[in-house]
């Protein structure tokens, strides 16, 4: 049966940050991987994302941040998917993540980091291959 | 033998749809007219350049973009690239300040001072500004939704330090519908961003005629994804939707119109960019003769600044974007540019370095006093390839705007509906694909590329600095202090009430940098007034 539920993936601009080709470049890509993309817009707030995934019940979030402020972001959206009670959902980063920063993303508890230009079939094989626990349980 | 050959001949297809032959000849250009199609430069249409001499008589402008955390970090980096034989400024601002937000604003955490100068108050300015004359020195401030906050107080430093409004230099960037195609730092609905405009257009017509109040950037809308004929064509629409308001508001095309300029995008093939410009630079005297009825050269003359490209830059081997960068140099020479803002080797991730900055500094200078680039006007002009493709970029370039107005309903509405953007992300993701095929070569990236470290050791990465913005934070609760708060209500009054009417705001504004009104209390006011931009979510 999960087969044929379509994988639901929430992408996400939080903060002030206007770059928002990766992340339409992604959830274009993500679409045509026959998956369901929600995008939020620009300028959101970590509230406002948390509150749209969980109205949307998505399998996957993906953030796209180029402006160097990803470790204070992931930190607080983590924080408060758990006090929402979304936190088992995985969350991936995207944009522009000095290597440096992957493990430490890591640590916190980001699922998966893609860098400005990663490869487009293996990001969307990766979001299949997170969401598919997720989906089992729907 | 000669048949078989022909036939493994590669194809190539340029980002604008374009086919290249292998060959071009006398039958490509047999159709061409030196007088209607090209004039000498400084002439009408302007194809080979705006000025007779062009570079021979003075090289371009040189432009580094510059600005990170305090004011007075950014005016160190200004007064580096003065001391180096800079000419010219290009201010970047954090992200805060050109969303409206003051430093110490919740949504302002973690983002103070780390993309641009963080700027509160005209007291920020007047810091930043220290020292350089800016009757002498252009400056040139990347600000967009809040242009009337940052214009009012860069004027009232020129007027602090002495200079009068009419001799004031230096450029807007200004250009609200871009920012909703790309880039994205709006504030206001479409109606009220486009009215601001406006008012700085007329008051700047009537009181600072040096100033360039808006550059319209083609640039981030290609950066965004659009091919160099939806640059091109997305701007001009653009830049006709401002002239239009302007002119609805009784003030001739040859009283302001001449005091736009433009922002493009140098990267992709050298030919394509080169054509691109020169088809440009032809079609904008056209259109401001026949279509607004421009007398003036000056307002047919299309004025850019290039040599941005910041797309084309790589991660993998940063080094060779010193090399991209020299060809971008080479493109923008090539192309005619008065000003060129190098982009840096370092920037595809990271706040160019002063060593960065000084490598694009020393890389236009080369170009300009080493290799000829400031000898003669328009080198390439009469080659049979170069003059084709100048024709047929400018066909197409045509038939995209005529789309625009078409089947879009014109650039207003097909950017408040989210049609351009959605036109944009579509071309962005082909681009991807091709890259992610090889078919398109990103040398070091997609092939030729090595294993190992993505990043050099080389790179000096920039580091963000929180005592930047505890230093920022605190001259600000000193000037919230020490100024007269009655002063600064009476003038956010005024903005507020004047909002709801058609009042030009600069007066007002000016009223309110002066009184140290912030930059988060002004645009706050328009907000309560005029609500926020709904972004058309449209994929």
């Amino acid at each position: 049966m999960d087969g044929d539920k379509p994988i639901r993936v929430l992408v996400a601009k939080p903060g002030l940050d206007g770059h928002d080709r990766g992340a339409k470049v992604v959830a274009l890509a993500l679409r045509e991987a026959g998956m369901e993309v929600i995008y939020t817009g620009l300028h959101k707030s970590v509230e406002e994302i948390v509150s749209t995934a969980v109205q949307e019940d998505v399998d996957v979030i993906g953030l796209s941040i180029l402006s160097g402020a990803h470790l204070p972001l992931a930190e607080k959206l983590l924080a408060q998917m758990r006090a929402a009670g979304i936190g088992e959902v995985p969350v991936i980063i995207g944009g522009n993540i000095p290597q440096r920063d992957h493990a430490k993303l890591r640590s916190l508890g980001i699922a998966g980091v893609f860098a400005t230009g990663s490869d487009l079939e293996a990001m969307a094989r990766s979001v299949r291959d997170l969401a598919r626990p997720a989906a089992e349980r729907g | 033998m000669a048949e078989k050959a022909e036939k493994k001949v590669r194809e190539v297809l340029l980002e604008s749809g374009i086919p290249v032959r292998p060959v071009y000849g006398p039958a490509d250009t047999a159709d061409l007219n030196y007088e209607r199609d090209l004039g000498d430069p400084g002439h009408f249409p302007f194809t080979r350049g705006i000025h007779p001499l062009m570079y021979r008589s003075r090289a371009w402008t040189m432009r580094q973009y510059a600005g990170f955390g305090t004011p007075q970090d950014t005016n160190g980096r200004f007064r580096f690239l003065i001391d180096h034989g800079q000419n010219a400024l290009n201010v970047a601002f954090d992200l805060p300040t050109q969303m409206g937000l003051d430093s110490d604003d919740s949504r302002s955490e973690g983002e103070v001072g780390r993309v641009g100068m963080a700027v509160d108050t005209l007291k920020d300015m007047e810091v930043a500004f220290q020292g350089i004359p800016l009757d002498k020195v252009s400056v040139s401030l990347t600000i967009n939704a809040p242009t009337p906050v940052l214009l009012a107080m860069y004027l009232a430093v020129a007027e602090k330090q002495g200079v009068p409004l009419g001799e004031v230099r230096g450029t807007a960037q200004n250009d609200i519908l871009k920012e909703y195609i790309g880039r994205g730092a709006w504030i206001f609905p479409v109606e009220p961003a486009l009215r601001l405009i406006a008012d700085t257009m007329e008051f700047c017509a009537r009181q600072a005629p040096k100033y360039y109040p808006v550059s319209v950037c083609g640039y981030h809308i290609r950066e965004s994804g659009a091919t160099p004929v939806q640059e091109i064509a997305y701007a001009y629409s653009i830049a006709r939707a401002y002239i239009q308001r302007v002119i609805d508001r009784g003030l001739k095309v040859d009283d302001f119109a001449g005091r736009l300029s433009f922002n493009f995008d140098i990267f992709g093939n050298l030919f394509e960019q080169v054509a691109k410009f020169r088809a440009a630079r032809r079609l904008w005297a056209k259109l401001m003769r026949d279509e607004f009825g421009a007398k003036q050269p000056d307002t047919m003359q299309m004025k850019m600044i290039a040599g941005g490209g910041g797309g084309g830059l790589t991660i993998e081997e940063p080094e060779n974007n010193i090399v991209r960068g020299a060809y971008y140099a080479l493109i923008s020479a090539l192309s005619g540019a008065q000003t060129m803002a190098l982009c840096c080797f370092d920037e595809a991730y990271t706040i160019p370095s002063e060593k960065a900055s000084l490598i694009s500094l020393r890389t236009m200078q080369i170009l300009a006093e080493e290799m000829g680039l400031s000898d003669t006007v328009d080198p390439l002009a009469g080659s049979y390839y170069v003059e084709s493709l100048t024709n047929e970029m400018e066909k197409r370039i045509m038939a995209e705007m005529a789309c625009v107005d078409q089947e879009m309903g014109g650039i207003v509405k097909a950017v408040s509906e989210g049609r351009i953007q959605a036109a944009v992300a579509h071309q962005a993701l082909l681009y991807e694909q091709k890259l992610q095929r090889g078919e398109i070569v990103k040398v070091g990236v997609n092939k030729y590329r090595s294993e190992g470290e993505r990043v050099s050791e080389e790179v000096e990465l920039h580091e963000y600095k929180p005592e930047a913005t505890e230093e920022q934070l605190k001259r600000l609760a000193q000037v919230r202090a020490e100024r007269d708060a009655g002063a600064v209500q009476v003038s956010l009054n005024r903005i507020r009430e004047q909002a709801q009417g058609n009042v030009n705001l600069m007066p007002a504004m000016l009223q309110a940098v002066r009184a140290y009104a912030t930059v988060g209390e002004i645009v706050g006011v328009l907000k309560e007034v005029w609500g926020g931009f709904r972004e058309p979510v449209r994929l």
